[in-house]
Protein backbone atom coordinates (compact mmCIF):
# COMPACT_ATOMS: atom_id res chain seq x y z
CA UNK A 1 0.00 0.00 0.00
CA UNK A 2 1.46 3.17 -0.80
CA UNK A 3 0.12 7.12 -1.28
CA UNK A 4 1.85 6.89 -4.89
CA UNK A 5 -0.41 8.62 -7.88
CA UNK A 6 0.57 6.41 -10.84
CA UNK A 7 0.27 7.58 -14.83
CA UNK A 8 -0.12 5.38 -17.40
CA UNK A 9 1.98 5.91 -20.21
CA UNK A 10 0.53 5.64 -23.57
CA UNK A 11 2.49 5.47 -27.19
CA UNK A 12 2.15 4.89 -30.41
CA UNK A 13 4.54 4.47 -33.30
CA UNK A 14 7.46 5.25 -30.77
CA UNK A 15 5.75 8.47 -29.57
CA UNK A 16 4.41 9.37 -25.97
CA UNK A 17 0.81 10.72 -26.30
CA UNK A 18 0.10 14.29 -24.63
CA UNK A 19 -2.34 12.88 -23.03
CA UNK A 20 0.50 11.15 -20.75
CA UNK A 21 1.66 14.60 -20.00
CA UNK A 22 -1.63 15.76 -19.07
CA UNK A 23 -1.86 13.11 -16.07
CA UNK A 24 1.69 13.23 -14.86
CA UNK A 25 0.83 17.12 -14.71
CA UNK A 26 -2.33 16.52 -12.53
CA UNK A 27 -0.76 13.36 -10.65
CA UNK A 28 2.08 15.79 -9.31
CA UNK A 29 -0.72 17.67 -7.90
CA UNK A 30 -2.38 14.86 -6.57
CA UNK A 31 0.71 13.47 -5.19
CA UNK A 32 0.96 16.69 -3.24
CA UNK A 33 -2.32 16.06 -1.54
CA UNK A 34 -1.83 12.26 -0.94
CA UNK A 35 2.06 12.55 0.02
CA UNK A 36 2.99 10.26 -2.32
CA UNK A 37 5.27 10.01 -5.21
CA UNK A 38 4.21 10.54 -9.00
CA UNK A 39 5.26 7.17 -10.79
CA UNK A 40 5.05 6.42 -14.66
CA UNK A 41 3.79 3.30 -15.99
CA UNK A 42 6.00 2.37 -18.60
CA UNK A 43 5.06 -0.60 -20.88
CA UNK A 44 6.95 -2.00 -24.58
CA UNK A 45 10.24 -3.18 -25.54
CA UNK A 46 13.11 -1.04 -26.61
CA UNK A 47 12.07 1.93 -25.16
CA UNK A 48 13.60 2.79 -22.04
CA UNK A 49 14.65 6.08 -23.95
CA UNK A 50 11.43 7.21 -23.45
CA UNK A 51 11.83 7.37 -19.98
CA UNK A 52 13.25 10.76 -20.51
CA UNK A 53 10.66 12.65 -21.47
CA UNK A 54 8.98 11.08 -18.62
CA UNK A 55 10.56 13.67 -16.50
CA UNK A 56 7.10 15.08 -14.23
CA UNK A 57 7.58 11.66 -12.78
CA UNK A 58 9.60 11.27 -9.93
CA UNK A 59 10.31 7.47 -10.80
CA UNK A 60 9.24 5.31 -14.11
CA UNK A 61 8.36 1.84 -13.98
CA UNK A 62 9.48 0.25 -17.15
CA UNK A 63 8.12 -3.27 -17.94
CA UNK A 64 9.79 -4.65 -21.12
CA UNK A 65 8.93 -7.33 -22.94
CA UNK A 66 8.86 -8.67 -26.66
CA UNK A 67 4.54 -8.92 -26.06
CA UNK A 68 4.47 -5.65 -25.06
CA UNK A 69 6.06 -4.47 -28.50
CA UNK A 70 2.96 -3.53 -30.07
CA UNK A 71 -0.32 -2.67 -27.82
CA UNK A 72 -2.05 -5.20 -27.34
CA UNK A 73 -5.23 -5.42 -25.03
CA UNK A 74 -4.40 -8.51 -23.11
CA UNK A 75 -0.71 -8.27 -22.99
CA UNK A 76 -1.32 -4.96 -21.52
CA UNK A 77 -3.86 -5.32 -19.07
CA UNK A 78 -1.97 -8.16 -17.69
CA UNK A 79 1.07 -6.32 -17.30
CA UNK A 80 -0.65 -3.07 -15.86
CA UNK A 81 -2.79 -5.79 -13.50
CA UNK A 82 0.85 -7.14 -12.59
CA UNK A 83 2.23 -3.67 -11.55
CA UNK A 84 -0.67 -2.67 -9.58
CA UNK A 85 -0.59 -5.75 -7.60
CA UNK A 86 2.48 -5.31 -6.91
CA UNK A 87 2.36 -1.51 -6.16
CA UNK A 88 -1.06 -0.93 -5.12
CA UNK A 89 -0.72 2.59 -5.57
CA UNK A 90 -3.11 5.21 -3.92
CA UNK A 91 -4.62 5.84 -7.30
CA UNK A 92 -3.98 5.10 -11.13
CA UNK A 93 -4.71 7.57 -13.95
CA UNK A 94 -5.24 5.56 -17.05
CA UNK A 95 -6.06 7.77 -20.37
CA UNK A 96 -10.01 7.23 -21.48
CA UNK A 97 -8.42 6.74 -24.66
CA UNK A 98 -8.87 3.68 -26.97
CA UNK A 99 -5.96 2.24 -25.46
CA UNK A 100 -6.98 3.21 -21.88
CA UNK A 101 -10.49 1.76 -22.36
CA UNK A 102 -8.98 -1.32 -22.43
CA UNK A 103 -7.19 -1.31 -19.83
CA UNK A 104 -9.14 0.63 -16.77
CA UNK A 105 -12.38 -1.51 -16.71
CA UNK A 106 -9.76 -4.85 -17.05
CA UNK A 107 -7.82 -3.80 -14.36
CA UNK A 108 -10.46 -2.58 -12.19
CA UNK A 109 -11.88 -6.31 -12.55
CA UNK A 110 -8.77 -8.10 -12.17
CA UNK A 111 -7.53 -6.19 -9.17
CA UNK A 112 -11.07 -5.14 -7.47
CA UNK A 113 -10.33 -1.87 -8.24
CA UNK A 114 -12.74 0.58 -7.76
CA UNK A 115 -12.80 2.58 -11.17
CA UNK A 116 -14.80 6.18 -12.51
CA UNK A 117 -14.78 6.67 -15.58
CA UNK A 118 -14.94 9.53 -18.50
CA UNK A 119 -12.96 11.71 -15.90
CA UNK A 120 -12.62 15.61 -16.41
CA UNK A 121 -11.21 16.01 -13.17
CA UNK A 122 -9.54 14.38 -10.11
CA UNK A 123 -8.92 15.60 -6.28
CA UNK A 124 -7.96 13.99 -3.21
CA UNK A 125 -10.25 15.25 -0.67
CA UNK A 126 -9.50 14.75 3.26
CA UNK A 127 -7.73 11.50 1.76
CA UNK A 128 -10.90 10.14 -0.61
CA UNK A 129 -10.88 10.06 -4.19
CA UNK A 130 -13.00 12.03 -5.54
CA UNK A 131 -13.74 12.46 -9.98
CA UNK A 132 -16.11 14.40 -11.58
CA UNK A 133 -16.97 12.44 -14.69
CA UNK A 134 -18.83 14.06 -17.96
CA UNK A 135 -21.38 11.84 -19.40
CA UNK A 136 -24.54 12.17 -20.64
CA UNK A 137 -23.04 13.48 -23.87
CA UNK A 138 -21.25 16.20 -21.92
CA UNK A 139 -24.78 17.37 -20.08
CA UNK A 140 -23.97 16.23 -16.68
CA UNK A 141 -20.89 15.94 -14.55
CA UNK A 142 -21.25 13.73 -11.66
CA UNK A 143 -18.58 13.65 -8.69
CA UNK A 144 -18.22 10.27 -7.53
CA UNK A 145 -16.57 9.51 -4.51
CA UNK A 146 -14.24 6.20 -5.03
CA UNK A 147 -13.49 3.93 -1.97
CA UNK A 148 -10.58 2.09 -0.57
CA UNK A 149 -7.09 2.59 -0.13
CA UNK A 150 -6.31 2.07 -4.08
CA UNK A 151 -8.62 2.93 -7.05
CA UNK A 152 -8.57 3.94 -10.85
CA UNK A 153 -9.57 6.84 -13.08
CA UNK A 154 -10.01 7.03 -16.47
CA UNK A 155 -9.94 10.56 -17.60
CA UNK A 156 -10.43 12.47 -20.98
CA UNK A 157 -7.85 13.41 -23.05
CA UNK A 158 -7.94 17.39 -22.67
CA UNK A 159 -8.93 17.99 -19.62
CA UNK A 160 -5.67 19.09 -18.06
CA UNK A 161 -2.59 21.46 -19.45
CA UNK A 162 0.06 18.94 -21.28
CA UNK A 163 2.63 21.60 -20.45
CA UNK A 164 2.60 20.96 -16.28
CA UNK A 165 3.58 17.61 -17.49
CA UNK A 166 6.22 17.89 -20.13
CA UNK A 167 9.47 18.24 -18.71
CA UNK A 168 12.55 16.28 -19.36
CA UNK A 169 14.53 14.73 -17.61
CA UNK A 170 16.17 11.92 -16.06
CA UNK A 171 13.73 10.34 -13.61
CA UNK A 172 14.67 7.07 -11.91
CA UNK A 173 14.09 4.16 -13.65
CA UNK A 174 13.10 0.70 -12.14
CA UNK A 175 12.80 -2.04 -15.11
CA UNK A 176 9.98 -4.39 -13.50
CA UNK A 177 9.84 -8.25 -14.61
CA UNK A 178 7.21 -9.23 -16.90
CA UNK A 179 4.66 -11.49 -15.83
CA UNK A 180 5.15 -15.34 -16.79
CA UNK A 181 3.60 -16.01 -20.08
CA UNK A 182 2.87 -12.97 -21.16
CA UNK A 183 3.47 -13.85 -24.80
CA UNK A 184 0.21 -16.42 -24.59
CA UNK A 185 -2.36 -14.66 -25.60
CA UNK A 186 -5.75 -14.62 -27.15
CA UNK A 187 -5.02 -11.37 -28.88
CA UNK A 188 -2.32 -10.73 -31.53
CA UNK A 189 -0.95 -7.70 -32.75
CA UNK A 190 -1.36 -8.00 -36.72
CA UNK A 191 -0.15 -4.60 -38.38
CA UNK A 192 -0.77 -1.01 -37.98
CA UNK A 193 -3.37 0.45 -40.61
CA UNK A 194 -2.25 3.98 -41.66
CA UNK A 195 -5.14 6.66 -42.49
CA UNK A 196 -5.17 7.12 -46.17
CA UNK A 197 -3.54 10.27 -47.59
CA UNK A 198 -4.70 12.05 -50.78
CA UNK A 199 -7.57 14.41 -49.41
CA UNK A 200 -7.98 17.56 -47.83
CA UNK A 201 -5.80 18.06 -44.83
CA UNK A 202 -8.24 19.47 -42.60
CA UNK A 203 -5.33 19.57 -39.72
CA UNK A 204 -4.09 22.25 -42.27
CA UNK A 205 -6.71 24.13 -42.88
CA UNK A 206 -7.69 28.21 -41.21
CA UNK A 207 -10.84 27.78 -41.89
CA UNK A 208 -13.09 24.46 -41.13
CA UNK A 209 -16.98 24.41 -42.06
CA UNK A 210 -17.67 21.14 -40.11
CA UNK A 211 -21.17 19.30 -39.87
CA UNK A 212 -22.89 17.28 -38.11
CA UNK A 213 -26.19 15.03 -37.43
CA UNK A 214 -28.42 17.53 -37.64
CA UNK A 215 -27.90 17.67 -40.99
CA UNK A 216 -29.95 14.69 -41.49
CA UNK A 217 -29.45 13.52 -44.88
CA UNK A 218 -26.61 13.62 -47.77
CA UNK A 219 -28.68 14.91 -49.72
CA UNK A 220 -28.29 18.21 -47.98
CA UNK A 221 -24.16 18.02 -47.44
CA UNK A 222 -23.95 20.16 -50.63
CA UNK A 223 -26.05 23.31 -49.15
CA UNK A 224 -22.64 22.85 -46.55
CA UNK A 225 -20.23 22.57 -49.02
CA UNK A 226 -21.29 25.80 -50.86
CA UNK A 227 -20.99 27.32 -47.66
CA UNK A 228 -17.46 26.33 -46.96
CA UNK A 229 -16.87 27.19 -50.10
CA UNK A 230 -17.98 30.80 -49.56
CA UNK A 231 -15.81 31.02 -46.69
CA UNK A 232 -12.83 29.58 -48.19
CA UNK A 233 -12.44 26.89 -46.30
CA UNK A 234 -12.85 22.87 -46.08
CA UNK A 235 -15.73 20.90 -44.97
CA UNK A 236 -15.20 18.44 -41.58
CA UNK A 237 -17.58 16.43 -39.97
CA UNK A 238 -18.36 14.80 -36.74
CA UNK A 239 -18.14 11.25 -36.20
CA UNK A 240 -22.05 10.21 -37.68
CA UNK A 241 -21.36 12.03 -40.35
CA UNK A 242 -18.53 9.45 -41.67
CA UNK A 243 -19.93 6.37 -40.10
CA UNK A 244 -22.61 6.84 -42.67
CA UNK A 245 -20.07 7.47 -45.10
CA UNK A 246 -21.40 10.19 -46.37
CA UNK A 247 -17.64 11.79 -45.69
CA UNK A 248 -14.45 10.03 -45.75
CA UNK A 249 -12.57 9.31 -42.31
CA UNK A 250 -10.16 11.82 -43.48
CA UNK A 251 -12.48 14.40 -42.32
CA UNK A 252 -13.57 13.83 -39.04
CA UNK A 253 -12.96 15.92 -36.28
CA UNK A 254 -12.84 14.52 -33.00
CA UNK A 255 -11.65 11.89 -30.57
CA UNK A 256 -10.93 8.84 -33.22
CA UNK A 257 -10.36 11.66 -35.86
CA UNK A 258 -8.01 14.18 -36.11
CA UNK A 259 -7.58 17.24 -34.14
CA UNK A 260 -7.77 20.58 -35.82
CA UNK A 261 -7.05 24.04 -34.32
CA UNK A 262 -8.32 26.51 -37.61
CA UNK A 263 -8.81 30.33 -37.27
CA UNK A 264 -12.56 29.67 -38.13
CA UNK A 265 -14.21 26.47 -36.85
CA UNK A 266 -17.95 26.83 -37.92
CA UNK A 267 -20.14 23.87 -36.72
CA UNK A 268 -23.47 23.27 -38.40
CA UNK A 269 -25.93 20.98 -36.74
CA UNK A 270 -23.08 19.29 -34.24
CA UNK A 271 -24.46 18.83 -30.43
CA UNK A 272 -20.75 18.36 -29.31
CA UNK A 273 -20.20 15.00 -27.68
CA UNK A 274 -16.98 15.16 -25.81
CA UNK A 275 -15.36 13.12 -28.03
CA UNK A 276 -16.32 15.64 -30.48
CA UNK A 277 -15.16 18.67 -28.76
CA UNK A 278 -11.75 17.22 -27.23
CA UNK A 279 -10.81 17.73 -31.47
CA UNK A 280 -11.78 20.92 -31.89
CA UNK A 281 -11.99 23.09 -28.75
CA UNK A 282 -8.63 25.30 -28.98
CA UNK A 283 -9.62 26.71 -32.70
CA UNK A 284 -9.64 30.09 -32.19
CA UNK A 285 -13.00 30.91 -33.53
CA UNK A 286 -16.19 29.15 -33.19
CA UNK A 287 -19.42 29.55 -33.92
CA UNK A 288 -22.27 27.00 -33.92
CA UNK A 289 -25.88 25.98 -35.07
CA UNK A 290 -27.42 24.24 -33.15
CA UNK A 291 -31.77 24.10 -32.64
CA UNK A 292 -31.01 22.57 -28.86
CA UNK A 293 -30.12 25.64 -26.69
CA UNK A 294 -28.97 23.04 -23.79
CA UNK A 295 -26.36 21.43 -26.66
CA UNK A 296 -22.74 20.70 -25.38
CA UNK A 297 -21.39 22.60 -28.23
CA UNK A 298 -22.28 26.20 -26.94
CA UNK A 299 -20.41 25.35 -24.17
CA UNK A 300 -17.22 25.84 -26.10
CA UNK A 301 -18.80 28.00 -29.15
CA UNK A 302 -17.80 31.87 -29.05
CA UNK A 303 -21.30 32.67 -30.85
CA UNK A 304 -23.74 30.43 -30.90
CA UNK A 305 -27.01 30.47 -33.26
CA UNK A 306 -30.48 28.26 -32.38
CA UNK A 307 -32.22 28.92 -35.35
CA UNK A 308 -33.15 26.25 -37.88
CA UNK A 309 -29.46 25.60 -40.06
CA UNK A 310 -31.44 25.10 -43.33
CA UNK A 311 -32.69 28.52 -43.33
CA UNK A 312 -29.51 30.01 -41.49
CA UNK A 313 -26.64 28.53 -43.68
CA UNK A 314 -28.10 29.40 -47.08
CA UNK A 315 -28.77 32.97 -45.66
CA UNK A 316 -25.07 33.07 -44.82
CA UNK A 317 -23.86 31.50 -47.92
CA UNK A 318 -25.83 33.93 -49.76
CA UNK A 319 -24.59 37.25 -48.11
CA UNK A 320 -21.29 35.59 -48.05
CA UNK A 321 -21.39 35.13 -51.95
CA UNK A 322 -22.56 38.83 -51.95
CA UNK B 1 -20.96 -18.24 -35.65
CA UNK B 2 -23.21 -17.39 -32.57
CA UNK B 3 -23.54 -13.88 -32.38
CA UNK B 4 -24.70 -12.24 -28.48
CA UNK B 5 -25.61 -8.43 -28.36
CA UNK B 6 -26.18 -7.45 -24.86
CA UNK B 7 -28.38 -3.75 -25.71
CA UNK B 8 -28.71 -1.41 -22.89
CA UNK B 9 -31.32 1.63 -23.22
CA UNK B 10 -29.92 5.64 -22.07
CA UNK B 11 -31.73 8.29 -21.60
CA UNK B 12 -32.84 10.09 -24.86
CA UNK B 13 -29.79 13.06 -25.04
CA UNK B 14 -32.40 15.37 -27.40
CA UNK B 15 -34.30 15.77 -24.35
CA UNK B 16 -33.74 18.14 -21.49
CA UNK B 17 -32.14 16.09 -18.57
CA UNK B 18 -32.62 17.02 -14.83
CA UNK B 19 -31.08 16.19 -11.27
CA UNK B 20 -33.61 14.61 -9.10
CA UNK B 21 -33.84 17.05 -5.35
CA UNK B 22 -30.68 14.87 -3.63
CA UNK B 23 -28.38 16.08 -6.62
CA UNK B 24 -27.21 12.31 -6.47
CA UNK B 25 -29.53 10.84 -9.91
CA UNK B 26 -30.80 12.15 -12.99
CA UNK B 27 -34.59 12.86 -12.29
CA UNK B 28 -35.89 9.57 -14.09
CA UNK B 29 -39.90 10.35 -13.74
CA UNK B 30 -40.06 12.15 -17.43
CA UNK B 31 -37.18 10.48 -19.33
CA UNK B 32 -37.43 8.79 -22.24
CA UNK B 33 -35.13 6.16 -22.93
CA UNK B 34 -33.58 4.80 -26.22
CA UNK B 35 -31.17 2.02 -27.05
CA UNK B 36 -27.80 3.31 -26.52
CA UNK B 37 -27.03 4.19 -30.30
CA UNK B 38 -23.20 2.12 -30.18
CA UNK B 39 -25.59 -1.20 -29.26
CA UNK B 40 -27.39 0.00 -32.42
CA UNK B 41 -23.96 -0.45 -34.40
CA UNK B 42 -23.18 -3.62 -32.49
CA UNK B 43 -26.20 -5.59 -33.31
CA UNK B 44 -25.96 -4.30 -37.14
CA UNK B 45 -22.03 -5.74 -37.48
CA UNK B 46 -23.57 -9.00 -35.99
CA UNK B 47 -26.67 -9.47 -38.61
CA UNK B 48 -23.85 -8.60 -40.96
CA UNK B 49 -21.85 -11.16 -39.81
CA UNK B 50 -24.57 -13.66 -39.56
CA UNK B 51 -26.05 -13.07 -43.31
CA UNK B 52 -22.57 -13.46 -44.76
CA UNK B 53 -21.12 -16.41 -42.91
CA UNK B 54 -24.12 -17.73 -40.97
CA UNK B 55 -25.04 -18.21 -37.55
CA UNK B 56 -27.75 -16.86 -34.93
CA UNK B 57 -28.03 -13.13 -33.62
CA UNK B 58 -29.14 -13.61 -29.99
CA UNK B 59 -30.30 -10.04 -28.13
CA UNK B 60 -30.39 -9.60 -24.73
CA UNK B 61 -31.55 -6.75 -22.57
CA UNK B 62 -32.53 -5.87 -19.03
CA UNK B 63 -35.85 -5.60 -18.37
CA UNK B 64 -36.93 -2.38 -18.05
CA UNK B 65 -39.84 0.38 -20.01
CA UNK B 66 -39.29 -0.64 -23.55
CA UNK B 67 -37.54 -3.78 -23.60
CA UNK B 68 -40.10 -5.91 -24.93
CA UNK B 69 -40.37 -3.57 -28.40
CA UNK B 70 -36.53 -2.94 -28.43
CA UNK B 71 -36.21 -7.07 -28.51
CA UNK B 72 -39.28 -7.27 -30.88
CA UNK B 73 -37.25 -4.58 -33.09
CA UNK B 74 -34.19 -6.39 -33.32
CA UNK B 75 -35.72 -9.44 -34.13
CA UNK B 76 -37.58 -7.16 -36.76
CA UNK B 77 -34.10 -6.95 -38.34
CA UNK B 78 -33.10 -10.25 -37.97
CA UNK B 79 -32.26 -11.85 -35.13
CA UNK B 80 -32.91 -14.92 -34.01
CA UNK B 81 -33.42 -15.01 -30.42
CA UNK B 82 -34.54 -11.95 -28.17
CA UNK B 83 -33.81 -12.85 -24.05
CA UNK B 84 -34.78 -10.58 -21.10
CA UNK B 85 -33.38 -10.63 -17.75
CA UNK B 86 -35.97 -10.11 -15.26
CA UNK B 87 -33.51 -8.74 -12.36
CA UNK B 88 -34.75 -5.60 -11.27
CA UNK B 89 -31.89 -3.43 -12.82
CA UNK B 90 -33.22 -0.18 -13.74
CA UNK B 91 -31.66 2.57 -15.82
CA UNK B 92 -28.65 3.69 -13.88
CA UNK B 93 -27.42 0.65 -12.40
CA UNK B 94 -23.81 0.42 -12.59
CA UNK B 95 -22.07 -1.12 -15.12
CA UNK B 96 -20.17 -3.50 -12.72
CA UNK B 97 -23.47 -5.15 -11.91
CA UNK B 98 -24.90 -5.38 -15.48
CA UNK B 99 -21.70 -7.39 -16.71
CA UNK B 100 -21.83 -9.06 -13.58
CA UNK B 101 -25.85 -10.25 -14.65
CA UNK B 102 -24.83 -10.99 -18.02
CA UNK B 103 -21.74 -13.04 -17.34
CA UNK B 104 -23.99 -15.24 -14.97
CA UNK B 105 -26.86 -15.33 -17.84
CA UNK B 106 -24.30 -16.07 -20.23
CA UNK B 107 -22.34 -18.65 -18.77
CA UNK B 108 -25.14 -21.18 -19.62
CA UNK B 109 -25.23 -19.99 -22.87
CA UNK B 110 -22.86 -21.29 -25.98
CA UNK B 111 -21.65 -18.44 -27.98
CA UNK B 112 -18.68 -17.27 -30.34
CA UNK B 113 -18.71 -13.72 -30.05
CA UNK B 114 -20.55 -10.95 -27.78
CA UNK B 115 -20.41 -7.81 -29.72
CA UNK B 116 -21.40 -4.45 -27.37
CA UNK B 117 -21.30 -1.14 -27.97
CA UNK B 118 -18.44 0.75 -27.73
CA UNK B 119 -19.80 2.84 -24.97
CA UNK B 120 -23.11 4.39 -23.48
CA UNK B 121 -24.22 7.87 -22.20
CA UNK B 122 -23.99 6.80 -18.61
CA UNK B 123 -20.95 4.59 -18.21
CA UNK B 124 -19.47 6.08 -15.41
CA UNK B 125 -17.59 3.11 -14.17
CA UNK B 126 -16.27 1.38 -16.95
CA UNK B 127 -17.42 0.04 -20.33
CA UNK B 128 -19.55 -2.61 -20.45
CA UNK B 129 -17.78 -5.13 -22.78
CA UNK B 130 -14.85 -4.63 -20.83
CA UNK B 131 -15.89 -5.26 -17.75
CA UNK B 132 -18.09 -8.33 -19.07
CA UNK B 133 -14.94 -10.10 -21.26
CA UNK B 134 -13.18 -10.45 -17.61
CA UNK B 135 -15.84 -11.30 -15.57
CA UNK B 136 -16.13 -14.05 -18.17
CA UNK B 137 -12.11 -14.20 -18.57
CA UNK B 138 -12.49 -14.16 -22.49
CA UNK B 139 -10.29 -11.41 -24.63
CA UNK B 140 -11.23 -8.53 -25.95
CA UNK B 141 -11.15 -5.05 -28.13
CA UNK B 142 -12.73 -2.31 -27.63
CA UNK B 143 -13.09 0.75 -30.16
CA UNK B 144 -13.65 -2.42 -33.23
CA UNK B 145 -14.65 -0.73 -36.74
CA UNK B 146 -14.56 -4.06 -38.34
CA UNK B 147 -15.03 -7.81 -37.39
CA UNK B 148 -13.91 -10.80 -40.11
CA UNK B 149 -13.64 -14.07 -39.28
CA UNK B 150 -10.34 -15.93 -40.22
CA UNK B 151 -9.48 -19.42 -39.60
CA UNK B 152 -11.20 -20.32 -36.29
CA UNK B 153 -10.43 -16.57 -35.24
CA UNK B 154 -11.01 -13.21 -35.92
CA UNK B 155 -9.88 -10.24 -37.09
CA UNK B 156 -10.63 -7.25 -36.06
CA UNK B 157 -9.53 -3.47 -36.84
CA UNK B 158 -9.62 -1.47 -33.53
CA UNK B 159 -9.14 2.70 -33.84
CA UNK B 160 -6.93 4.92 -32.49
CA UNK B 161 -6.59 8.21 -32.72
CA UNK B 162 -5.93 10.52 -36.02
CA UNK B 163 -7.13 7.78 -37.99
CA UNK B 164 -4.49 5.30 -37.21
CA UNK B 165 -5.97 1.51 -37.03
CA UNK B 166 -4.53 -1.68 -35.21
CA UNK B 167 -5.38 -5.05 -36.77
CA UNK B 168 -5.87 -8.16 -34.14
CA UNK B 169 -6.20 -11.48 -34.57
CA UNK B 170 -8.25 -12.72 -32.03
CA UNK B 171 -9.35 -16.75 -30.56
CA UNK B 172 -13.03 -17.12 -30.04
CA UNK B 173 -14.71 -16.87 -27.69
CA UNK B 174 -14.50 -12.88 -27.58
CA UNK B 175 -16.00 -9.35 -26.34
CA UNK B 176 -15.57 -6.99 -28.91
CA UNK B 177 -16.74 -3.10 -27.98
CA UNK B 178 -18.08 -1.60 -31.63
CA UNK B 179 -17.35 1.55 -32.56
CA UNK B 180 -18.93 1.70 -36.04
CA UNK B 181 -21.05 -1.60 -37.94
CA UNK B 182 -19.89 -1.43 -42.01
CA UNK B 183 -22.92 0.41 -42.73
CA UNK B 184 -25.51 2.51 -41.18
CA UNK B 185 -27.62 0.27 -38.65
CA UNK B 186 -30.43 -1.18 -40.89
CA UNK B 187 -34.34 -0.08 -39.88
CA UNK B 188 -36.89 -1.74 -39.38
CA UNK B 189 -40.43 -0.87 -40.86
CA UNK B 190 -43.25 -0.25 -37.93
CA UNK B 191 -45.60 -2.95 -39.97
CA UNK B 192 -42.53 -5.91 -39.39
CA UNK B 193 -41.93 -5.04 -35.48
CA UNK B 194 -46.30 -5.38 -35.16
CA UNK B 195 -46.19 -8.61 -36.79
CA UNK B 196 -42.85 -9.74 -34.66
CA UNK B 197 -44.80 -8.79 -31.73
CA UNK B 198 -47.61 -11.02 -32.70
CA UNK B 199 -45.61 -14.06 -33.32
CA UNK B 200 -42.00 -13.93 -31.91
CA UNK B 201 -41.63 -15.01 -28.50
CA UNK B 202 -38.81 -13.34 -25.37
CA UNK B 203 -37.15 -15.62 -23.32
CA UNK B 204 -37.12 -14.46 -19.36
CA UNK B 205 -34.24 -14.96 -17.72
CA UNK B 206 -32.86 -14.33 -14.21
CA UNK B 207 -29.46 -13.80 -13.63
CA UNK B 208 -28.14 -15.52 -10.51
CA UNK B 209 -25.69 -13.18 -10.01
CA UNK B 210 -25.61 -9.16 -9.56
CA UNK B 211 -22.99 -8.96 -6.56
CA UNK B 212 -20.20 -6.69 -7.88
CA UNK B 213 -17.70 -4.41 -5.99
CA UNK B 214 -18.35 -1.24 -7.30
CA UNK B 215 -16.34 1.06 -4.86
CA UNK B 216 -17.67 3.96 -5.54
CA UNK B 217 -20.72 6.27 -4.63
CA UNK B 218 -22.34 9.15 -6.85
CA UNK B 219 -22.01 12.36 -4.00
CA UNK B 220 -23.15 15.03 -6.76
CA UNK B 221 -24.93 15.37 -9.72
CA UNK B 222 -24.74 18.80 -11.50
CA UNK B 223 -24.83 20.46 -15.10
CA UNK B 224 -21.55 21.64 -16.29
CA UNK B 225 -21.42 25.85 -15.60
CA UNK B 226 -22.28 27.87 -18.10
CA UNK B 227 -19.21 29.92 -17.69
CA UNK B 228 -18.47 32.31 -20.39
CA UNK B 229 -20.05 29.78 -23.04
CA UNK B 230 -21.63 31.07 -26.25
CA UNK B 231 -22.88 34.35 -26.85
CA UNK B 232 -26.19 33.56 -28.87
CA UNK B 233 -26.82 35.57 -31.99
CA UNK B 234 -30.65 36.46 -32.35
CA UNK B 235 -33.45 37.21 -35.19
CA UNK B 236 -34.18 36.52 -38.76
CA UNK B 237 -32.04 34.13 -40.05
CA UNK B 238 -30.55 37.21 -42.53
CA UNK B 239 -30.15 39.22 -39.14
CA UNK B 240 -27.97 36.27 -38.02
CA UNK B 241 -26.04 35.83 -41.38
CA UNK B 242 -25.11 39.72 -41.16
CA UNK B 243 -24.01 39.22 -37.36
CA UNK B 244 -21.68 36.55 -38.16
CA UNK B 245 -20.32 38.02 -41.06
CA UNK B 246 -20.03 41.32 -38.97
CA UNK B 247 -17.84 38.71 -36.23
CA UNK B 248 -15.98 37.26 -39.28
CA UNK B 249 -14.83 40.66 -40.62
CA UNK B 250 -13.82 41.74 -37.22
CA UNK B 251 -11.58 39.06 -36.49
CA UNK B 252 -10.27 39.44 -39.79
CA UNK B 253 -11.47 35.90 -41.32
CA UNK B 254 -13.56 38.26 -44.41
CA UNK B 255 -13.02 41.48 -45.40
Amino acid sequence: MSQDVFVVAEHLQGKIDDVTYELLGKARELAGQSGGHVVAVLMGSGIQNQAGSLGAADKVLYMDNAALEHFNPESYARALSHILEQNQPRLTLIPNTSMGMDLAAAVSVKNNLPLVAYATDVQIDNGQVVATSQLYGGKINVESVLEGDSSVVSVLAGSFAVDAGKQDGSPEVETVAAPDGLDQTRVRFKNLIQPEGGDVDITQQDILVSVGRGIQSEDNLPMVEELAEALGGALASSRPIVDNKWLPKTRQVGKSGLKVKPKLYFAVGISGAPEHIEGMKDAELIIAINTDPEAPIFEVAHFGVTEDLFDVVPALTEKLKG
Amino acid sequence: MNIIVPVKQVPDLVEELEINDDGTDLDRDYLSYKLNEFDEHALEEALLLKEEHGGTVTVIAFEGDDTDKVLYTAIAKGADRAVKITNDLPPGTPNHVLAKALASVLSGMEYDLILTGVQAADDRDGQLGVLLANYLDVPHVSVVSGVAPSNGAVTVQKEYAGGVMAEFEVDLPAVFGVQAARQTPRYAPVSRVRQVMRQAEIEEVEANDTEANIGSSIRRMFKPEKGAGAEMLEGSPEEIAEKIIKILQEKGIKK
